[in-house]
């Protein structure tokens, strides 16, 4: 069994980023809906409660600390998106998805 | 309709109202955005319960009352909410303004009042009031969170940095006579229980007892000497602040009566 280490306390300003992304309900992916500051993990999720589910949003919530998410760099757009741009037949538009099987 | 029925609705619904006025305060002035939302959401869940239990009376008095004449229109006297959800944000003896708001004494108060309502709720689930009884499971879900929201940051700032600490036993200190209000005897409650429509909140104490010492152990929160003055506001006799608050509750439904949106 893995114990949590306690968090040692971290002033208000120097709070970390999180990223938050909420699933709006089952059998639905969670999708990121923004951020905010906080001192560990278990606030960040309070937090998020707070501020993202206010209206009904979601039945459940994730918190990524945002410094561990790599990202692209916008200057790779080109080299990394536009040889997509002319393979039309990679989408799979000519099947007809049946009803039953909901999202996809 | 026994007017102990009445007065007992009252009671919950005034608690409810007057918390939430109070915890309203922090709108626009929280200590950090997330926090500000938080409270103002929990106020928001207070004030639901208020209008859900105003509207309920009024139905039952039948005699042209609505949950905006009891709310805005009786004064101190008829309030019946305990006298420590009326007191200011403030551990001072005379708080004047809103600079003296002290975040600690929100979350202690909101730890104590949601502590005790968890378990009320929780018993008047089976009340013979079947309107009450759906109130309460409704409300129950809202104070399990209010309680785990002021739990966690009542453990943060307790067992946090010396400056804190002190702010929170100060403030505990301070609120934590105002509990003895929950146990005392009034004639509304034991009429009420006597009816199956309440609980008498006297035999809740152990089991509040057992949460508090518990989070008071976890927070590094020495728990003070009991005993003192024991406050009255459930039956009608409060102190100087909830003049005040009803002041700035009341006032815009009083100048204009009847104002729709």
């Amino acid at each position: 069994m893995t114990t949590t280490p306690t968090p040692t306390p971290v002033a208000l300003k120097d709070w970390p980023l999180w990223e938050v992304f909420i699933r709006s309900k089952q059998g639905l992916e969670h999708k990121h809906c923004g951020s905010l500051h906080a001192s560990d993990a278990k606030q960040a999720l309070q937090l998020a409660r707070d501020i993202y589910t206010r209206r009904q949003e979601g039945v459940s919530i994730w918190v990524v600390p945002s410094s561990h998410i790599t990202a692209s760099a916008p200057e790779d757009k080109d080299v990394l998106f536009e040889p997509a741009a002319d393979k039309i037949y990679r989408h799979p538009t000519f099947y007809q998805i049946p009803e039953e099987v909901g999202h996809m | 309709m026994a007017a102990q029925h009445l007065d007992y609705l009252l009671h919950l619904a005034d608690n409810a109202l007057i918390l939430g006025q109070r915890n309203a305060e922090w709108c626009g002035h929280g200590p950090i955005l997330e926090e500000d939302l938080a409270l103002g959401n929990m106020s928001l869940d207070l004030i639901g319960q208020a209008r859900l239990l105003y509207q309920h009376v009024a139905a039952l008095k039948n005699d042209g009352s609505t949950e905006d004449s009891l709310a805005y229109f009786r004064d101190v006297p008829d309030f019946r909410n305990y006298t420590l959800l009326e007191l200011p944000h403030s551990t001072a003896l005379a708080p004047t303004a809103a600079n003296d708001r002290d975040y600690a004494s929100t979350v202690v108060r909101n730890f104590l009042y949601s502590a005790l309502m968890v378990l009320l709720w929780e018993r008047l689930q089976a009340s013979k009031d079947e309107q009450l009884a759906a109130i309460a499971a409704k409300s129950l879900k809202e104070a399990r969170y209010h309680l785990r929201h002021a739990r966690d940051w009542l453990v943060r700032l307790g067992d946090g940095t010396d400056e804190s600490n002190a702010r929170m036993q100060k403030a505990l200190d301070h609120y934590l006579p105002y509990v003895q209000e929950f146990w005392s005897h009034s004639e509304m409650e034991s009429a009420a229980a006597a009816a199956g429509v309440g609980v008498n909140t006297g035999d809740l104490q152990e089991a509040f007892n057992a949460y508090l010492d518990d989070a008071l152990a976890e927070a590094a929160l020495k728990r003070p000497p009991g005993g003192g003055y024991v406050s009255t506001g459930k039956h009608g006799l409060h102190s100087e602040h909830l003049g005040f608050l009803l002041a700035e509750m009341q006032c815009l439904a009083r100048a204009h009566p009847q104002g729709v949106w």
